[in-house]
């Protein structure tokens, strides 16, 4: 789960890292109000959504009277952000954190993982911040330095140290360093976040070390025990039918085809999608009904899959293992009937009680396709996706 | 031969008495797995099932000689059971419960490490469908019937594309030593790389399949093992060439976030490794078929 700028940095506070001056606001009269609470002659309106590079996308504006404070506030407000990590449908803007101007004197970057590899939480930093770390990566790798943490013991002081150091921080702030470090380690580890990234993190020319970025994404598995961190989730950021999804126990994630597909299991579900597209097709969607697959919990992913209008065809390609595919094929007849489906549908069904599956699907009288294989199911729902597009033209 | 389990290892069910461990247990009983018993905290001196239940895990191996347990335990307390496990000497534990948090399965992981590597527990899932030698037994909860007994290993992450590769090799007559789910979690307790290891050494196992997806770096390394030192063809299909970047694709570890995780990218560095790609899902079994055939 991601988080927005404002509550991250929030939080990084509350461990001892510092942040300029801010505030958040939902309208324009609030942003100037925030800017008139905020000491200084700069003041940065920043729009708050679940994206890095908002900068590119014209989503941060520095301002240097509340009149421009105010204009940037209208602009930003209600206004639909693209960047590179959003995709091309963008993401709403609907809150700003206006922040007192940092005078920059050197950017840096920070960041703590949980890393797959060495099944450790990892430290990057980078005396050249600012820019993103991919591409540093790419163009300078040496720049970039990577420090592994003991999970039983934790971030030590002489790690941090090495990061300061690494980070060419002066020794009169190294000990500010190592407390900044330390504390997003602590927030990391305390609150079950896997991302916690710092980028820049400046010192400014009063020599200070601020945080003056913060993403924080958390492990949806842990926020069961993280109450407070469960409560910042702004489903205004997330894909609508995932919201959807996620309510009613799916796996959903909307992609830009137009072949609606209801899987069981991820695995099978990316599978599927594959054949899918080295069948000439391309997916609408992956949506994962899981393991127990009910009449209601069918016809909650059909409406789901439908509620895109995009959608010219349907497939669905259950392997039923716990599941029965007897279950599963009345789940699919039911839902077909109440939702009376405009589009052509083609199932697939295999593993337990097969035969009897197969039989519910003929008898109904529904138009629907039946096919044996994953590669024949695949080929019906793509001749049918043509058709249906070929009949419109 | 086989691996990790046969018709003889002695396995116990932890959450024994829950909806979801006896359900299973059953099946499990049913296959032909030998049961021994199982573990709920607080009913040990009870019986379920006709087994004995057992207070800890410790009991169980004293007290019936337990080897292998399979964890239906709910996803906040999961961590503890495997750890219990561990620590009482069990050899082999599948996990099978989803939604175990990320940084509890990295205290897991250290803590099996403090173990030395002959006493140390193999651990595979969690979030996974567990392990079934055909006609043997079964540590899972798999539909055993589509499973034929013969001289194929698989390995992979997902449940049902595992049962897809079964049903595809019984419908060509071709049969499976062992099959065994990793997980589709970001870190999980054996890798694709750790079940070839085992394949390679079992004299009944004559090729592997592995079943990857995208996400991670774990399907290049057991390429990169495979070429360096397995005798047997090894098989892989990896799935997920139509997820874009950045999108979590169901499994928690289903995920690309960094350069060569996508299935297109994994798929080319195998290639160049030696591993024989299937090319589409629906064709793992033809693929297999025709590796058999040149052997």
């Amino acid at each position: 789960m991601n988080i927005h700028e404002y509550q991250a940095k929030e939080i990084l506070s509350g461990y001892g890292v510092k942040i300029a001056d801010g505030g958040l606001a939902y309208s324009v009269v609030e942003a100037v109000q925030r800017a008139r609470e905020i000491d200084g002659d700069v003041w940065v309106v920043k729009a708050q959504i679940h994206s890095g590079a908002r900068g590119k996308a014209g989503g941060i504006k520095v301002c240097r009277t509340h009149n421009e404070v105010e204009k940037a506030a209208e602009e930003l407000l209600g206004k639909n952000l693209v960047t590179h990590q959003t995709g091309p449908a963008g993401k709403i803007c609907s809150r700003l954190y206006i922040e007192a101007g940092t005078s920059i004197a050197k950017e840096m970057y920070l960041s703590f993982m949980i890393d797959r590899s060495s099944e450790r939480v990892i430290m990057v930093g980078s005396a050249q911040g600012g820019m993103e770390i991919e591409k540093l990566a790419e163009t300078n790798p040496e720049a970039i330095i990577k420090i592994y943490i003991e999970p039983a013991v934790g971030l030590q002081d002489f790690q941090a140290r090495k990061m300061a150091f690494a980070l060419n921080i002066d020794t009169a702030q190294l000990n500010h360093a190592v407390k900044t470090i330390k504390g997003c380690y602590r927030a990391l580890r305390d609150l079950d976040a896997n991302i916690l990234e710092i980028n820049p993190l400046v010192l400014t020319t009063g020599n200070e070390i601020v945080a003056l970025d913060a993403k924080m994404t958390f492990d949806e598995n842990a926020l069961f025990r993280r109450h407070k961190i469960a409560e910042l989730r702004d489903n205004t950021q997330v894909d609508s039918r995932e919201v959807a999804a996620a309510e009613a126990g799916l796996s959903y994630v909307g992609l830009d085809g137009d072949i609606g597909c209801m899987i069981n299991g991820a695995g099978l579900a990316m599978a599927t999608m594959d054949m899918i597209k080295l069948a000439g097709g391309e997916p609408a969607n992956f949506l994962d009904v899981g393991g127990g697959a009910s009449a209601e919990r069918t016809e909650k992913a059909f409406r789901l899959v439908l509620a895109d209008s995009g959608v010219k065809a349907m497939l669905v390609n259950i392997f039923a293992g716990i599941n029965r595919c007897d279950w599963i094929a009345e789940g699919v007849v039911h839902a077909v009937k109440n939702i009376d489906m405009k589009i052509p549908l083609v199932v697939r069904l295999s593993g337990t009680n097969v035969e009897e599956g197969r039989r519910i699907i003929a008898d109904s009288g529904l138009p629907i396709i039946t096919a044996d294989t994953l590669a024949d199911a695949a080929e019906k729902v793509v001749r049918a996706r043509n058709e249906v597009v070929a009949h419109e033209a | 031969m086989a691996i990790l389990i046969n018709e003889n290892t002695r396995m116990i069910v932890q959450g024994f008495t829950g909806k979801i461990g006896t359900f299973h247990a059953q099946e499990m009983m049913d296959y032909g797995s030998n049961v021994v018993g199982g573990v709920t905290p607080g009913k040990g001196g009870q019986t379920h099932l006709g087994l004995p239940v057992f207070n800890t895990v410790k009991e169980a191996v004293d007290q019936v000689g337990a080897e292998a347990s399979i964890v239906f335990v709910p996803p906040a307390f999961a961590a503890d059971s495997i750890m219990e496990a561990a620590d009482a000497g069990i050899k082999y534990c599948v996990s099978i419960t989803d939604g175990i948090p990320t940084q509890d399965m990295m205290t897991v992981k250290n803590f099996l490490r403090r173990f030395a590597k002959e006493e140390r527990m193999m651990l595979t899932g969690p979030n996974c469908a567990g392990t079934i030698s055909p006609g043997r037994a079964m540590l899972g909860i798999m539909p055993g019937h589509i499973y034929m007994r013969g001289n194929v290993g698989i390995v992979g992450r997902s449940g049902t594309l595992g049962y897809e590769a079964a049903d595809q090799m019984r419908l060509l007559g071709i049969g499976i030593s062992t099959s065994v789910g990793i997980g589709g979690d970001p870190i999980i307790g054996s890798s694709h790389r750790d079940i070839l290891e085992r394949l390679e050494q079992d004299p009944e196992t004559k090729v592997a399949l592995m079943i990857g997806e995208i996400g991670g770096p774990q399907e290049v390394e057991a390429g990169q093992f495979a070429k360096d030192n397995m005798t047997k063809p090894l098989v892989a299909y990896i799935a997920g060439l139509t997820a874009p970047e950045g999108r979590r694709m169901g499994h928690a570890g289903a995920i690309i976030s960094s350069a060569g995780e996508s299935a297109a990218e994994k798929v080319a560095i195998l290639k160049e490794l030696g591993v024989t790609i299937c090319p589409t899902p629906s064709l793992m079994g033809q693929t297999i078929a025709e590796v058999l055939a040149k052997m």
